[in-house]
């Protein structure tokens, strides 16, 4: 029901602010619809397969980074630059993961992190593709159908398919047989393999299909933006992915979504300068208090409360 | 490549070495024992610094402004620790980023409504503003030279109150077995609190005696934070004398990598290319180091448990 719920008021959503003439707000929601994919990419090892990635950055950048290349080597199509996003996403979380799940615990953290603060350096070196101004996009990937993307209500319906078509995804994969092995390995890693599970194997496919579906969410922001800058792989744009899940839930199917979404409307509403006047510059004072109480009041994050009040 | 710049650099990366080392301490210290991921170690730096600059404004004098800031750095942190950080021990580490992440946007902006946006000034005490002449013929910031001699005194003195007393004994205890140590009737709370204000004082130092070579300003925190993390997981989380090894291997490897990398590439590539390459390769080559000692060594080069 509550599925439902959400998918009528996201569809509804642009008609009603055009409506009220607040088209801007579709544009912001377009940016929490990718935002939210790529925090349930995170909560796939963070929170199902217990994988600590403080590099998620890396790949969410890596997409935007690829997107931004091709349309400036003159590949616009959506049809080429938005797969091999896809994939190169995919394949730098490979290596990465196969390097970093040898390591465990706070490490794997560490290491992540490194891998991540690499990645960002590199680019950051590409002076032809930007360096440390970043590159703009000339517009929108073209879809070759006769359909512009350049259109905000045509993107952000775009936008919430693929999200819904990704979250589908992932709540098959997550209770097929692949899901409940993660989780058992997050649950008891001895055990599991004991049991006789590959389970580097099983947390490496688990790691480069979050890679993958952060490379498609960065895809997705390189064109909403049409930008793609070094900030998109900082440390602080993956730290910033995990507070997201945190706050959302951690291993709660929708705690990567309701975290994006409560984050980035929390950030909107208190550094809105009409509604607040010059307080609007100390917006992150009350965010903080509000992740403050967060913590100490939902264990569980906001998914967890909400679980334990239908209950 | 000549002896004078070699020498240079070294110090360079010596000062910048014990500098991060002040900050790895506390930070190994309150994750080693209490094991909790503190994101907001950063903004004791930064409050350190702040209060500092003030303090040297308010009275005019570097020297009596520095003992002022520690006293006060230590008693913000201290006042933390009971207040909020002492209920997150028992969560878990997810729990702890989130908390102490949302500290550091509060303080951040706390600070920004004390001190507002413009980055502070704060002039390195009276009479060590100019150059000295090293034996050799070198001529030397004589600041920085003040800086690597407080820092290797507070080096000295944090090795032997870890190692030759009572409280550093606990320290150890606690570091190596947190629940054997409360076992034997150790009073893990008040050690808790004591551990973090001397970290908070160990930030305000390295906040301090930065000040006058970096801008005071909002932000300060987060950028060091992520190295003196790279400097703990180097050493090995709990260690000081680890913390010790991986600051210096750090400003080492960090400060060399700048100052002759781009000299290399020069003699390899085009020199636009390797203006480019330099910075980036030298700031890759920590973490490379950091990757490198984890595959090789994964519980960092000194553990503390075992």
């Amino acid at each position: 029901m509550r599925i439902l719920l959400v998918a009528l008021v996201a569809a509804a959503f642009p008609w009603v602010m055009h409506a009220l003439g607040q088209d801007f707000y579709t544009s912001f929601a377009t940016r929490v619809l990718i935002y939210a994919m790529a925090a349930a990419s995170l909560n796939l090892v963070l929170g199902y397969g217990g994988m600590v990635s403080f590099g998620h950055a890396a790949f969410f950048g890596a997409g935007a980074y690829i997107v931004a290349i091709l349309a400036a080597e003159g590949i616009t199509s959506l049809w080429i630059a938005w797969p091999v996003a896809v994939a190169g996403a995919a394949l730098a979380a490979l290596v990465i993961g196969a390097i970093s799940l040898r390591t465990r615990g706070v490490y794997f953290i560490m290491i992540t992190l490194a891998f991540a603060q690499m990645m960002y350096y590199v680019f950051i070196s590409l002076k032809a593709y930007g360096g440390d101004d970043g590159l703009s996009l000339p517009g929108r990937s073209s879809t070759g159908l006769g359909v512009s993307l350049s259109n905000d209500f045509v993107w952000y319906y775009l936008v919430l398919a693929l999200l819904a078509l990704v979250l589908f995804l992932l709540h098959r994969l997550l209770h097929a047989r692949f899901g409940r092995v993660i989780e058992a390995i997050r649950e008891n890693e001895t055990r599991a393999t004991a049991i006789g599970y590959p389970v580097y194997r099983y947390q490496l496919l688990c790691f480069v299909i979050s890679g993958a579906v952060a490379g498609l969410a960065g895809a997705l922001i390189a064109n909403q933006t049409s930008y793609a800058g070094p900030t998109l792989l900082h440390w602080v744009q993956s730290g910033t992915l995990m507070i997201m899940v945190i706050l959302g839930g951690v291993g709660r199917f929708w705690g990567g979504p309701i975290g994006a979404a409560v984050l980035l409307v929390l950030e909107e509403v208190f550094s809105a300068s009409p509604l607040l006047g010059p307080y609007a510059l100390h917006w992150q004072l009350p965010v903080g208090l509000i992740l403050l109480a967060v913590v100490l009041f939902a264990p569980q994050g906001l998914a967890g409360a909400l679980a334990k009040r239908s209950q | 490549m000549s002896g004078i710049l070699f020498l240079e650099q070294t110090l360079n990366s010596l000062q910048f070495g014990l500098m991060l080392f002040l900050l790895a301490a506390g930070l190994t210290l309150v994750f080693g024992i209490m094991d909790m991921i503190n994101l907001a170690h950063g903004s004791l730096y930064m409050i350190g610094a702040y209060l500092m600059a003030t303090l040297a404004e308010a009275t005019g004098s570097f020297w009596v402004a520095l003992p002022l800031a520690l006293v006060a750095t230590a008693l913000v942190g201290a006042a933390l620790e009971v207040s909020l950080l002492r209920r997150l021990y028992e969560r878990d580490h997810l729990t702890q980023v989130l908390a102490t992440f949302a500290v550091i946007l509060i303080a951040n902006e706390v600070v920004r409504m004390i001190w507002g946006n413009q980055s502070l000034m704060l002039n390195p005490p009276a009479g060590l503003t100019g150059p000295v002449t090293l034996p050799g013929g070198m001529q030397y910031a004589s600041y920085r030279l003040l800086i690597i001699g407080v820092g290797a005194a507070v080096a000295v003195c944090l090795y032997l109150l870890v190692t030759r007393t009572r409280m550093g004994m606990l320290v150890r205890a606690g570091a190596s077995n947190r629940e054997m140590a409360v076992a034997m009737g150790v009073n893990i709370r008040r050690l808790f609190t004591i551990v973090f204000a001397l970290g908070a004082a160990l930030c305000a130092l390295a906040g301090a005696m930065l000040g006058p070579i970096l801008a005071v300003q909002v932000g300060m925190g987060e950028n060091i934070l992520i190295l003196a993390f790279v400097v703990i997981v180097i050493g090995g989380i709990g260690s000081i004398r680890g913390a010790f090894v991986g600051a210096l291997l750090v400003g080492l490897v960090d400060t060399m990598g700048r100052a002759l990398l781009p000299i290399a590439f020069a003699k390899l590539f085009s020199p636009p290319v390797a203006s480019n390459l330099g910075p980036s390769v030298s700031s890759i080559l920590i973490y490379v180091l950091m990757a490198a000692v984890l595959f090789l060594r994964p519980q960092g080069l000194f553990p503390a448990r075992g």
